[in-house]
């Protein structure tokens, strides 16, 4: 009976984090159709979360577009299949890795951040002095930060993506021995528009989940240090996991059947 | 006035407030009392609607403010007549000491134009001591005692009718806490306003008090002008201004 109720109990928990997670998301949006509005905090969230990761955005998928290339190669080389290459590294940067990588360092480098900050503020009390500075916190640091995500992650997703082939391509044409030309025309040609339009739609999703999570912790941290450490973590352990759930069931969407 | 009538409040099973009742009377300064967790920043927490109480009232000018809703016009008006010192300070790192302190003037209903803000932020940053150079640092750049006075010119930039001071003194040097103190007494009387302040600190009560009250067990156990405090005959209060290890406080040794 024990084990029964220890089980009821999970249930139970994971279904009202479900609900906090889904009333603290509709509470976000609903502010986008309520003024004030705070377009400066966006536009610095905009920096922040977009330019600022360029870098690591692209490190990372370069690399992954290169080694890709690799392993394409010396896999169909068992079946000589060789020239695939380009195609295959066209949609597997394009449909899966680039949104999938890009979206876990976003949840690596701006949920962590977000989370971070926004659960110092709520520890050192700055969350309620801007509650009695007549502003919302809602409004003022989750908005900006969510909506700021959301939009700018589609752009981070489509440079990684382009990186990524452009990984490809350089080990493709300077250790696989590709011509060039034939290796862009292959990629070109056979990239379709439900490949992009899915990439970018999931860099949306994922952008979204990211900042969400960051903002949702961040507001319910504990006090003290070691608070603001469990909000952190937490941020991004959710924010990776549900970033991959959300991956499988856009794939499902855009993909199957 | 503000008036709090049996206000309770509990976290899980702990019972912080059990019926608090207390009077403040416009344009008074009254300094609440009691020892660590006996709840003070709950009452102060739960007028401002940071906190919301289980039962009971809280009536700001005729108006039970428990009911108004988060976010609503009303609030923001009502919360428009606060000030609030926090007792770290709570100052925004991000930004800059002046947008601090002018941070109600630059957005919301009380707005007006950047420059005009700016000037009245040095204004009141002059007024409790600082320099306007000041003005363009970041909070963690300023000393403890600099961080008080900015967020100390924070509360009073919108000139409100009703500042509460959460711990004013708390990690400061004794110099530097009768400074402030003096300085949170000079503001509350020219400006006219009514002050609740928080502490332990019984320097602070005799420099900002005209009433004192003192909390214990979730309930107001005295309440009386500053003068009567140290002839009140009650054994709680007569200990914690002592501050003595003998009495009927129980202390944890």
């Amino acid at each position: 009976m024990r084990f029964l109720a220890a089980i009821g109990a999970f249930v139970l928990g994971a279904l009202a984090a479900i609900g906090r997670v889904a009333i603290f998301a509709f509470d976000t949006i609903s502010h986008l159709a309520r003024p004030p509005w705070y377009p400066r905090e966006f536009g610095v969230q905009l920096l922040q979360i977009g330019w600022n990761s360029l870098p690591v955005v692209g490190l990372t998928t370069i690399f992954t577009g290169g080694a890709l290339a690799l392993q394409i190669f010396a896999g169909g080389a068992r079946f000589s299949a060789e020239a695939v290459v380009p195609q295959i590294v066209a949609i597997g940067m394009v449909r899966e890795l680039g949104p999938v990588l890009v979206g876990l360092m976003i949840a690596a480098r701006v949920t962590s951040s977000v989370a971070a900050e926004i659960a110092t503020m709520k520890v050192t009390e700055q969350i309620d002095a801007l509650v009695t500075l007549s502003t919302n916190p809602m409004k003022y640091l989750t908005l900006p930060r969510v909506l700021a995500a959301t939009v700018v992650m589609p752009v981070l997703v489509a440079v990684g993506d382009t990186i990524g082939i452009m990984g490809g391509f350089l080990v493709g044409v300077n250790r696989l021995g590709f011509n060039a030309s034939t290796y862009l025309t292959n990629t070109i040609d056979f990239l379709e528009w439900v490949d992009i339009v899915s990439s970018l739609s999931k860099g949306a999703v994922f952008g979204f989940i990211a900042a969400l999570m960051g903002c949702y912790f961040g507001m319910r941290s504990q006090r003290g240090a070691a608070g603001v450490g469990a909000a952190t973590k937490g941020a991004v352990v959710a924010a990776s996991v549900l970033i991959l759930g959300a991956n499988f069931i856009l794939t499902e969407m855009f993909f199957a059947g | 006035m503000i008036e709090l009538r049996g206000v309770h409040k509990a976290f899980g099973s702990k019972e912080v407030l059990r019926g608090v009742d207390l009077v403040i009377p416009t344009g008074e300064s009254m300094v609440i009392i009691g020892g660590s967790g006996t709840g003070k920043s709950v009452c102060l927490k739960s007028v401002l609607g940071l906190i919301a109480p289980d039962r009971g009232a809280i009536m700001v000018e005729g108006q039970d403010v428990t009911q108004l809703r988060q976010g609503s016009s009303e609030r923001d008006t009502f919360l428009a007549r606060f000030g609030m010192l926090f007792q770290g300070g709570a100052l925004f790192d991000s930004l800059h000491v002046w947008e601090n302190v002018a941070f109600r003037l630059l957005r919301g209903s009380q707005k007006r134009p950047k420059d005009e803000a700016r000037e009245i932020a040095i204004e009141k940053l002059r007024r409790v001591g600082l320099t306007p150079d000041v003005a363009d640092q970041f909070p963690g750049e300023l000393s403890g005692g600099m961080q008080k006075r900015v967020g100390l010119a924070r509360a009073i930039a919108a000139e409100p009718e009703i500042i509460f001071f959460d711990e004013p003194t708390t990690g400061l040097d004794p110099i530097m806490s009768g400074v402030i103190n003096e300085l949170i007494r000079e503001i509350v009387v020219e400006m006219g306003a009514t002050a609740i302040t928080i502490t332990h600190d019984m320097s602070s009560v005799r420099a900002i008090a005209d009433k004192v009250a003192m909390l214990h067990g979730g309930k107001i156990r005295w309440t009386g002008p500053v003068a009567e405090m140290d002839n009140s005959g009650d054994p709680y209060l007569t200990q914690f201004i002592t501050g003595s290890a003998e009495g009927p406080i129980e202390s944890v040794r």
